[in-house]
């Protein structure tokens, strides 16, 4: 070719010098567990539901079937989880923790709303499962169970399905139609329920009704009784039963001034009935301080919005009709209560006792290889008993007891069974790293303070059964979706794309690898991992 | 920038986001920019240089439709993209001299016009080596005669390529090869180096600005602004350089993000002579995190310690802060209060 004057090389282009041999790091996305997940007792993929949940629309119907592969109870949950997510969560420590519960109220409403449902996609096993006690956790293990093409029975002792969620949860904070339609959604996917059918012999029922499985979660509803000397004009009643009777319809007779004596959320679940009841003096007592109880912050709140009155540090020794002696307690050095000796009386028409709950195991007396300690059946890692193929979860075996904790026993269950039935080795779930905060360059997210639910005005809170808490509308709900920070994951946003200075992050947008390191050119220099917002790109050594 | 009405989680801070609409995302989250300057160029790993020179010319090109010529002055930029004969830029790009960029700029604005070609539109760029000393008085000239030219300052604070020398643009108490960490006034002297920014507002020309690559919505929003005018127009991008500021290659865009949150780096819009426009400090941090992991300053934190020093920097970064109205809703640059 003829060049021009001075001229003796075609012009060439810098893309033959591969720069990326300068590198001694390279970069790679990484997927870590955010902190949300890892402290959901469910097992809620909470980020990825949120990040469906931010595109608003069609979005909402995504996270929520999202959800729904943990966990049944979307609009339970939104209302009745103490939420374990947001106080893991990371932006916490930016201002305020995305309002996880919040988002899944509005998700699990929504479905409510609109009538979404699942369906059974597994072809039938031909394996029949029991289910013992329709609470939480066997409800949750019934829906995944069918969900895998297994014929599911729950055996339920009672007269309704819902265990503590309906004879434990007032209604002002779980009302009962929210409650019956999400049991209705499992019970559609072919589940049976029957009711009024206490298992006493599990040996004999399982042979009877040909079961190859079972999942016993009976609950924990027997009211732990603490010896107190009463008088016979004395009126003391349990927590447990008058909550249970309450859904039942009765009225409990309380009088004007009731004591409760506990520190739980069962105590304070008590204590705001009895307003609602009528009472005009509910005083809680409580043998240590208040941030020794193991009630959540948010009901001690809300209880003491609607003039529940608290007595700390304080035991009762003696109960008569209309009055009670209580003693002073001081904690001592390891943080337990000690006697003082001081006592003192409290005016009360009646006494509630909420002082715990004990497991009613009697349907395993016939079955001395399912080892029961302390009150509660032990269980290995897989949730299976002593015997072979039975399984049990929720309150009845050791642990934090709550309606999170017990669905995600039903689902972690449900998977063992699955496999058990299949004669597969139980799956491990491959241990994940955290995504710290540390981890995440905050710069680039909007400031966005937190919206909070509103809540009912205190004077129909100590009147009416009315559901105190109220939900986010749409606006809210998809604000609060947008304040999740993507810890640990990618959530596509350019910057890498962006910020290398040699065109080597290419963007090529296929689902799950939005984008690709050229190594051809990449020189290591580590902008990307530092100025990902979420932490999602960490940078490896290089073999040299 | 801030979009209505719902929160957009990154908003427009990151590059891109999901959630907005494409018209609304940078030209760098486009997977079509034009990539004014490709890979394999020879800049050191981390370079701010020549990410600000890809941020600035895509923008350029999406303004122009494509329908721009650049004139390069020596320096880094040039050197580290066109080792004969191989180059990295993608647009029609002439290597001037070290001094003379905005005079050839100039000239080839009006050669352009000569042929009737006026909608073919030129930008001139240098660093701050090639601007604020070398190529000052044919920048001036360039500016008097309000040629139809934007010319960009590529600012490093210093002559980097030649084994990072002190320049005019380079800040006080920075340690260089001709300014040494030693002695009882260590590093580059106070009360010397000047802002031409503020020299281009003297000119009264229809457009100034200032910019850091750890802002890009708001330098491409000054491109576009730049090039939707005529005449000469002048925009100084601040942009850290790993090897001369001794800092790591991974954090080029949180220093020249420190430089503005400190108030180190005032960023702000002028037209004909009157500030315009200034961009807020959104998380006030004292000059020390600034200073700290860049190791030219690395004598300020040593044994003794030169507090001293350090607080003569914080104080320039509060005038600088008072005098453009950097912090919350104090409108005061002082143009205002004439």
């Amino acid at each position: 070719m003829e060049k021009p004057f001075a001229i003796t090389l075609d012009v060439g282009s810098s893309k033959a010098n591969k720069t990326g041999s300068w590198r001694t790091e390279r970069p790679v996305y990484v997927d870590l567990l955010p902190p949300c997940s890892n402290a959901c007792p469910a097992g809620e993929d909470v980020r990825s539901w949120l990040y469906d949940a931010e595109e608003g629309g069609a979005g909402y119907e995504r996270a929520w079937r999202t959800i729904m592969e943990d966990n049944p109870f979307p609009a339970i949950m939104g209302r009745v989880c103490y939420h374990p997510c947001e106080t893991a969560c990371n932006r916490g420590q930016l201002d305020e923790a995305v309002g996880i519960n919040s988002v899944e109220r509005f998700l699990g409403d929504e479905a409510l709303r609109e009538g979404w449902s699942v369906s059974v996609d597994a072809p039938s096993t031909g394996k029949k499962v029991l289910v013992v006690g329709a609470g939480p956790s066997g409800l949750s293990a019934a829906y995944h169970l069918a969900r895998r093409g297994h014929a599911v029975t729950i055996l339920e002792a009672g007269p309704m399905a819902g265990g503590m969620m309906r004879f434990g949860i007032p209604a002002y904070r779980l009302p009962r139609e929210v409650l019956d339609a999400e049991v209705q959604r499992i019970l559609d996917l072919g589940v049976r329920l029957e009711l009024d059918a206490k298992v006493t012999d599990l040996d004999a029922t399982m042979a009877e009704g040909g079961y190859d499985a079972a999942f016993l979660s009976v609950g924990a509803q027997v009211g732990r009784r603490a010896y107190i000397p009463a008088g016979s004009a004395a009126h003391v009643l349990d927590a447990v039963s008058m909550l249970h009777g309450l859904a039942e319809g009765e009225r409990p007779l309380l009088g004007r001034r009731v004591a409760v004596y506990g520190g739980g959320n069962t105590a304070l679940d008590a204590a705001r009935t009895a307003r609602r009841l009528g009472a005009s003096e509910a005083v809680v007592v409580y043998r240590r301080t208040r941030d020794r109880m193991p009630a959540h912050e948010s009901e001690v709140r809300e209880a003491e919005d609607e003039g529940v009155l608290f007595r700390w540090l304080t035991t009762i020794k003696q109960v008569e009709g209309g009055a009670m002696t209580v003693e002073r307690m001081e904690l001592d050095d390891t943080g337990f209560p000690q006697p003082t000796g001081e006592v003192d009386e409290l005016a009360a028409d009646s006494l509630v006792l909420a002082l715990g709950q004990d497991t009613d195991l009697s349907l395993l007396d016939a079955m001395p290889d399912v080892a029961v300690d302390d009150g509660v059946v032990q269980v290995d890692g897989t949730l299976m008993t002593g015997r072979p193929g039975v399984f049990a979860g929720g309150d009845m075996v050791p642990g934090e007891r709550s309606v999170t904790v017990g669905v995600g026993h039903g689902r972690h269950a449900a998977e063992q069974i699955d496999a058990w039935l299949a004669g597969r080795a139980p799956r491990v779930p491959a241990d994940r790293a955290v995504a710290p905060y540390d981890g995440l360059n905050t710069w680039y997210f909007a400031d966005a303070p937190r919206t909070h639910r509103p809540t009912l005005e205190t004077v129909r809170r100590q009147s009416t059964f009315d559901e105190v808490v109220q939900g986010l509308d749409e606006d809210n709900a998809l604000y609060e979706a947008r304040r999740c920070m993507s810890c640990g994951t990618c959530f596509q946003c350019d910057n890498c794309f962006g910020v290398c200075p040699d065109n080597a992050v290419l963007k090529i947008g296929r689902p799950g690898e939005p984008y690709l390191i050229d190594l051809d050119y990449c020189k290591g220099c580590g902008l990307c991992a530092s100025e990902c917002p979420s932490g999602a790109i960490a940078m490896e050594p290089e073999e040299i | 920038m801030t979009v209505e009405p719902k929160l957009y989680q990154v908003d427009t801070f990151a590059v891109g986001n999901r959630l907005l609409d494409p018209a609304q995302r940078s030209e760098q989250a486009r997977a079509d920019r034009s990539n004014a300057i490709t890979s394999g160029h020879r800049a050191c790993q981390g370079c701010g240089e020549v990410l600000g020179a890809r941020y600035v010319l895509d923008a350029a090109m999406r303004a122009t439709g494509g329908n721009m010529v650049a004139a390069n002055a020596t320096g880094c930029l040039e050197v580290f993209s066109t080792p004969y004969p191989e180059t990295s830029w993608q647009l029609p790009w002439l290597h001037s001299l070290f001094g003379n960029a905005p005079a050839v700029a100039s000239g080839m604005a009006a050669a352009l016009r000569a042929q009737g070609r006026s909608d073919t539109r030129v930008v001139a760029q240098a660093g701050d080596g090639g601007t604020v000393d070398i190529g000052f008085g044919c920048l001036s000239g360039m500016f008097e005669r309000n040629d139809d030219v934007l010319f960009v300052c590529y600012d490093n604070e210093g002559y980097m390529n030649t084994g990072v020398q002190r320049s005019g643009a380079t800040p006080p108490a920075a340690r260089t090869a001709n300014t040494k960490a030693l002695g009882p006034e260590p590093g580059n002297a106070f009360g010397q180096g000047k802002f031409v920014p503020l020299i281009a507002m003297a000119h009264e020309i229809p457009y100034v600005a200032t910019a850091t690559v750890a802002d890009l919505r708001d330098l491409e929003a000054k491109v576009e602004t730049a090039m939707g005018m005529s005449g000469a127009r002048y925009l100084h991008v601040l942009v850290p350089c790993p090897l001369g500021w001794g800092s790591a290659s991974e954090d080029t865009i949180k220093v020249a993000r420190l430089a503005r949150e400190t108030g180190i780096f005032p960023v702000f819009e002028a037209e004909r002579g009157r500030i315009t426009a200034v961009s807020k400090i959104r998380r006030w941090q004292p000059v020390e995190e600034y200073l700290r992991i860049q190791r030219r300053y690395a004598h300020l934190f040593g044994e003794p310690r030169r507090d001293d020093i350090v607080a003569r920097i914080q104080a320039q970064a509060d005038h600088n802060i008072d005098r453009f109205g950097l912090l919350d809703d104090d409108p005061g640059y002082e143009q205002d209060q004439e």
